[in-house]
């Protein structure tokens, strides 16, 4: 069993400090409901939800309030019981800073639930299994927001063979997972045992960075099933995505476009595998998730909370800023992106909410020009040259760009980081990659109206040419003594109307 | 995408500290230098420094380039003491004076400053030098002690002493001559003037390989460059060695003699004109080792890195292109 234990080690990658220390001192504390849950109707990746409800009706905890329309789509539950009192645009925690369609719900403090329903996903059968799956609310909750129900179908194309589950968390700050296994272990196992007989799978890995001792405690005890192997992988951001910690794993590179189902391999987060043991063997939809508050707050710690709780009612929790700067990360600071409120709601993509520390909003400093010291392509992942990237960037030599696999960027953060010019890299690789995007829209339009304009002159064209035709037919057609009658008629006609004329010009 | 501005922390080496660190480690030469030849190199390098620092601020200062953060990057500084240690300690103010203002004026700024110079700047400063002012270009000091007031004499004033009784060719130089007129090695290698010579060449060089070294361990340098070079210095001067001794010195002698070592972990190391791929790393320095061994053997000048750097300096965008990296899932 030596071979399967080794661990490959990816090229580059940064080993920052994690900070995670600060929010793993207390217990993932539970908040009593607030006075208003927003439940923003886009919460995952595709398309909005359709709403089951109306304004002004009460529901109960755990009730469907809006289902999945369509397949890549996700379903919203409500959090408690209470009344729903509007559905408004505002503002949600996502990287375009715009407000979305969201729901209001007051609830009425009694948190009854709705009637709960065990799945016997054995007697139901696999499809039945999906189908309830997709009205779960269920996606990913390692902050991608990718409908769950969709990795478990994917198995029916392509046989996977190994679940691995993302317990690697590696971004500095972000605790959830590791307080998630450290206090419900057990509830994670049970996860991994069910998605993996859902997926047919033989066997689970749980890939975990070593920098988490007493979750790998935890596991170690609880794990009995030789099905179920727990592979500790360095503390190397960013280890915890998901192509390269199936490299750390099996040693496999799945390129860019291939889905790793396509090599027998699906993948979970910790707390996705938790919600869909919840809902499958308690009938407990996604209404909750565990946040990591830190960073710049009297007191970071993770929370267990209902999805639509105002971030602010978290750091109020904490004790507030300690540095009032107003100012709030969401995700880990290598990736996240600034939150335009504290009032934007708890969604299921948010795994962590960082208050800026003084020094990540510190005036950036100077930018030097590239000294082309190659300390980006060493950092690089995804063994990509960094440098030359930012060239062509710069340059808008957007063709070279691609050529140098710009696409296969992950936007990791890592060359930025250890720039000695301080440049911002991944903003430059974000242009580009927006700037090639727009070029492609632009010439595809450009594509279709000159194919329009030549679909019109063919038709004139055409047209054109029928016309004549139609009209040597008809000459063909007609013999000289028709013609001439036909002649005849027309003169009769034209005279006819100028002796109107005439005459009614005599009587004015 | 108003608010991506992650990742919102950093912690690199900034290019200032990267600098100095090469500054720094260019010290332990410099202070074996002044042990055996004297005073010469310091002068040389007061002066190169003075000068660099000059001529940046003015061209900063006429590009309008913020000259605060600008000038404090090292980089001039850098330029010039490679320029300095690579000058012979003995000669007049005005050759390091010119050397270094060809340097940052024409062979970094001309270019577009720094990061856009295509050439190694120090290694252009040279090859003017040495192409404009051989003679004194050749002469380095043979005697260990130079007196003080020696070294100032001849900084200042060029030539007002018998500067022959202290100067002798370099090691390469005389071979370079002696192999010329028809002698064989081993009969140069007694020849007594020279053995005086290498005793301090040999410790100067030993001092840049630790220098090299200290760069190495802080990840200023990979190995790389250094490694690659060295060993394709011993690999093909051995192969030369074994052809015919009498004609080709022995692969020790061609890596303390010259700027061999110096070569290995401060010239060719230097990021802007160099590649950046691992395995273009590679194929330059060997290619820089070959170039430099056939201008030794076969040129019409004794030593070779300079015109080497300059020559693969341009072939750095086309090794870079041709060894682009396998991309992470890419076959």
């Amino acid at each position: 069993m030596k071979i399967i234990d080794k661990i490959f080690k990816f090229s580059g990658g940064i080993r920052a400090e994690t900070y995670k220390d600060i929010s793993t001192k207390n217990p993932i504390k539970s908040l009593l409901i607030p006075k208003k849950l927003i439940l923003p109707l886009r919460q995952h990746v595709g398309k909005i939800s359709r709403l089951k409800i109306k304004v002004g009706d009460r529901v109960l905890k755990g009730q469907l309030i809006a289902e999945a329309d369509g397949n890549v789509s996700a379903a919203v539950h409500a959090p408690t019981s209470g009344l729903i009192t509007s559905m408004e645009k505002e503002l949600i925690p996502h990287p375009s800073g715009l407000p979305d369609f969201c729901l209001t719900l007051v609830p009425d403090g009694k948190d009854i639930w709705m009637d709960r329903k065990v799945i016997d996903y054995k007697k139901i059968g696999f499809n039945e299994t999906i189908k309830k799956l997709r009205n779960s609310g269920i996606v990913g909750l390692g902050g991608a927001a990718f409908p769950s129900h969709l990795k478990l179908t994917s198995y029916q194309k392509n046989q996977v063979h190994t679940l691995i589950i993302n317990a690697a968390e590696c971004e500095p700050y972000i605790t959830c997972d590791d307080m998630l296994m450290r206090e419900r272990g057990l509830d994670l196992i049970k996860g991994i045992l069910l998605v993996q007989e859902l997926l047919g799978a033989k066997k689970s890995i749980i890939g975990i960075e070593d920098n988490k001792p007493e979750a790998i405690k935890v596991l170690r005890g609880l794990v009995i099933d030789s099905n179920i192997q727990i592979k500790v992988v360095p503390t190397i951001y960013p280890s915890g995505d998901a192509k390269r910690l199936i490299y750390l794993i099996n040693g496999i590179q799945i390129p860019k476009d291939k889905r790793s189902s396509e090599f027998g391999i699906q993948m979970f987060n910790v707390a996705t595998l938790v919600s869909i043991h919840r809902y499958i063997n308690f009938g407990e939809p996604s209404i909750s998730r565990i946040v990591t508050i830190t960073g710049n707050v009297h007191k970071p710690q993770n929370y267990d909370v209902l999805f639509g709780t105002p971030l602010e009612y978290l750091i109020k929790d904490t004790g507030g800023q300690i540095v009032n700067n107003d100012t709030y990360i969401m995700g880990g600071p290598m990736m996240g992106f600034k939150l335009p409120s504290k009032k934007v709601p708890v969604t299921k993509a948010m795994n962590c909410v960082i208050s800026a520390e003084p020094e990540m909003l510190a005036e950036k400093k100077e930018v030097l020009p590239c000294i082309r010291c190659a300390r980006c392509a060493d950092a690089c992942p995804v063994m990509l040259q960094p440098q030359e990237l930012y060239w062509f960037a710069k340059s808008k030599q957007l063709e070279s760009a691609e050529e140098y696999k710009l696409f296969d960027c992950i936007e990791c953060g890592c060359c930025s980081y250890v720039c000695p010019s301080n440049i911002p890299l991944v903003q430059f690789y974000r242009y580009a990659k927006s700037e090639i995007i727009e070029n492609v829209r632009n010439s595809e339009e450009a594509n279709i109206a000159r194919e329009r304009n030549e679909f019109r002159i063919n038709r004139l064209e055409r047209e054109k040419q029928e016309r004549a035709e139609r009209n040597a037919q008809r000459r063909a057609q007609n013999t000289p003594e028709e013609k001439s009658k036909l002649i005849d008629e027309k003169r009769k006609e034209i005279s006819d109307a100028l002796n109107r004329i005439s005459n009614t010009k005599e009587k004015i | 995408m108003i608010n991506q501005q992650s990742p919102f922390i950093q912690k690199p080496q900034s290019v200032s500290v990267i600098m100095f660190m090469v500054l720094g480690a260019l010290l332990p030469a410099i202070i074996v230098n002044v042990y055996y030849y004297g005073i010469g190199v310091l002068l040389n390098i007061i002066l190169a420094s003075i000068t660099a620092l000059f001529a940046e601020f003015l061209i900063l200062k006429m590009r309008k380039i913020d000259i605060k953060s600008s000038l404090g990057d090292g980089s001039a500084l850098v330029a010039a003491w490679l320029l300095a240690v690579s000058v012979p300690s003995i000669s007049p103010w005005w050759i390091i004076f010119i050397g270094t203002l060809f340097t940052i004026v024409v062979a970094k700024h001309f270019y577009g400053g720094l990061g856009s110079n295509l050439f190694n700047p120090a290694m252009i400063g040279y090859a003017v030098l040495l192409i404009s002012f051989p003679s004194v270009m050749t002469k380095w000091p043979a005697s260990i002690d130079i007196s003080m007031q020696q070294s100032l004499d001849l900084f200042f004033s060029g030539t007002t002493l018998a500067i022959d009784s202290i100067s002798s060719a370099t090691p390469l130089d005389y071979i370079k001559t002696e192999l010329f007129q028809g002698s064989t090695i081993s009969e140069i290698k007694n020849n007594a003037s020279i053995s005086t010579a290498l005793a301090g060449i040999h410790y100067v060089a030993i001092a840049y390989f630790f220098g090299g070294l200290f760069l190495f361990f802080k990840k200023i340098i990979t190995w790389h460059l250094p490694i690659t070079f060295l060993v394709s210095i011993i690999a093909i001067a051995s192969l030369f060695n074994i052809i015919d001794p009498q004609q080709f010195s022995t692969p020790i002698f061609h890596l303390i003699n010259g700027g061999t070592i110096l070569c290995a972990f401060f010239i060719i190391t230097d990021p802007v004109s160099g590649p950046t791929t691992p395995r273009g790393k590679i194929v330059f320095a060997f290619l820089a080792a070959l170039i430099i061994l056939l201008i030794r053997n076969f040129g019409g000048y004794p030593e070779g890195i300079a015109f080497a750097v300059i020559f693969l300096n341009i072939c750095v965008p086309l090794i870079d292109k041709l060894t682009q990296p396998k991309v992470f899932g890419h076959d």
